[in-house]
């Protein structure tokens, strides 16, 4: 370490010589390039003064006293700085750490909660799920149950970051413990409803939309839990309807029910459902309405969903300059024979 | 062992004193100016917080050896309100005056060593440590 120092401090005292000989830029140049090294170093501010003085003295005798001494006055100010630069590269080493550890939960909670799209005879499905922030506090889950059925859950925790997707995980678990009633949208957020109400802090709630598909009858069941109401597309008329599921948000009271609700589906036709971070984009003009969303939907309509989805993500995204506020889930159902 | 050599600390003119005795003792010992420069900045800083946080409190100086190896050790002593979470006030980041890169963890790192108990309404001690290399 002294010997480091002591090496520093004579290649100091070479470029130093090397400029007052003869001021050039490029040993000024050189001096830029050496302050790099001893910040590699752990140099402090402070202790680069002292080595210019140091290597001042050598170079030059006599220096007066008043300078000698203005020195010391030098290194006094700087102590502040030197303090404050060492603050500076802890907190900097600190969030680097901070980052990678958020960074590993994020992968977690991609691998733990997304899982597969189920690929259903009669059906095409278009799935796009964006996080505002490195962890996301949309869910959306399917399951299979058998081969004419699949169930859909769409979720959003109220609030955003670590904290939604922590709670988050505890609804994806709370979901695979519930496996027979799957086929009962309004059972399956009464129960979720209990678990939610029992497990999760008061001021976190959880909005949630539950639908399931029998790819037999055509006909999808339904319920919701506050959340923001989808869109059903009526192939017949060519019109959007709203996909309005009334019920109280998850967690706020033990013994809410929930009402369930029945649509079918014809040759067609599509089911839209989305996280309020769809509908709340934000761009310079303000909110977008959600006329627009489904302008942007029609206005893609003739690809398949996934394409649907990808298209409309990527114009929000465009809109708000790249800069998402909420995290982002659009799911199209459409059935196809 | 050397005598200790103590300033009481009440208001700001204190903390002035305390750095001098710590720098008269830290000249005498053979510290460089850079060291000098911080074993009086952890001075100050230990002696502000008494000022500030305690309102009455002493720092005490006093050379010290040990084996072949020779030092300053600096006691900042209060009869305040101690500190309640000490692994905070240890944090980096974190600061109650809003001072930048100061505090606590500052300090610990001027010197080469670095002790704190504190009792909440009993007090606090610091002890810190530079060795003259």
């Amino acid at each position: 370490m002294l010997g480091e120092k002591g090496l520093l401090v004579e290649r100091y005292e070479q470029f130093l010589s090397a400029y007052l000989s003869g001021r050039t830029e490029q040993a000024l140049y050189k001096a830029q390039q050496f302050s790099r090294k001893m910040i590699e170093q752990n140099i402090s501010p402070e202790e680069v003064i002292n080595i210019h003085y140091t290597v001042l003295e050598s170079l030059n005798g006599d220096i007066p006293e008043q300078v000698k001494d203005s020195f010391d006055f030098l290194i006094e100010v700087m102590m502040g700085y030197g303090m404050a630069y060492r603050e500076h590269q802890i907190l900097r080493d600190k969030q680097l750490a901070l980052e990678s550890e958020i960074e590993v939960a994020a992968s977690m909670q991609q691998t733990l909660l997304q899982g597969e799209v189920p690929t259903v005879d009669a059906l095409e499905i278009g799935v796009i799920s964006k996080a505002a922030k490195k962890m996301s506090g949309d869910y959306y889950h399917f399951v299979q149950n058998s081969p004419d059925s699949i169930s859909v859950a769409v979720a959003d925790v109220i609030g955003k970051g670590v904290p939604a997707a922590l709670c988050m995980s505890m609804i994806k678990y709370a979901m695979d413990s519930l496996p027979e009633q799957q086929n009962h949208p309004s059972i399956v957020l009464e129960n979720l409803n209990r678990v939610v109400e029992q497990n999760v802090d008061p001021t976190m709630f959880i909005t949630m939309f539950y639908g399931h598909y029998n790819t037999d009858l055509h006909r999808f069941f339904y319920a919701g839990a506050g959340h923001e109401p989808g869109f059903y597309y009526n192939a017949l008329t060519d019109g959007f309807e709203e996909f309005t599921a009334k019920g109280l948000v998850l967690g706020v009271s033990r013994n809410t029910k929930y009402k369930q609700y029945e649509k079918k589906i014809e040759v067609g036709d599509m089911i839209i459902m989305l996280s309020d971070g769809v509908t709340e984009c934000r761009t310079s003009s303000g909110f977008i309405s959600r006329d627009e969303v489904v302008y942007l939907i029609r206005s893609h309509m003739h690809l398949s969903p996934q394409e649907i989805v990808d298209n409309v993500y990527a114009e929000l995204e465009q809109l708000q300059e790249f800069e998402l506020r909420d995290d982002f889930t659009l799911i199209i159902l459409k059935r196809t024979v | 062992m050397a005598i200790q050599s103590c300033v009481d600390v009440r208001n700001e003119w204190d903390i002035v004193s305390a750095r001098q005795l710590g720098r008269d003792l830290a000249k005498d010992l053979g510290f460089s100016s850079v060291d000098q420069a911080r074993i009086t900045t952890a001075i100050s800083e230990l002696a502000r917080n008494i000022y500030l946080y305690a309102g009455n409190g002493r720092i005490c100086i006093e050379p010290i050896e040990e084996g072949n190896r020779r030092g300053l050790r600096i006691i900042a002593n209060d009869t305040g309100p101690g500190i309640q979470d000490i692994r905070k006030v240890m944090e980096d980041g974190y600061t109650t005056s809003g001072g930048l890169g100061a505090g606590l963890p500052g300090v610990k790192r001027l010197m080469d060593e670095f002790a704190i108990h504190s009792t909440v309404d009993v007090g606090t001690e610091i002890h810190i440590t530079k060795w003259l290399r």
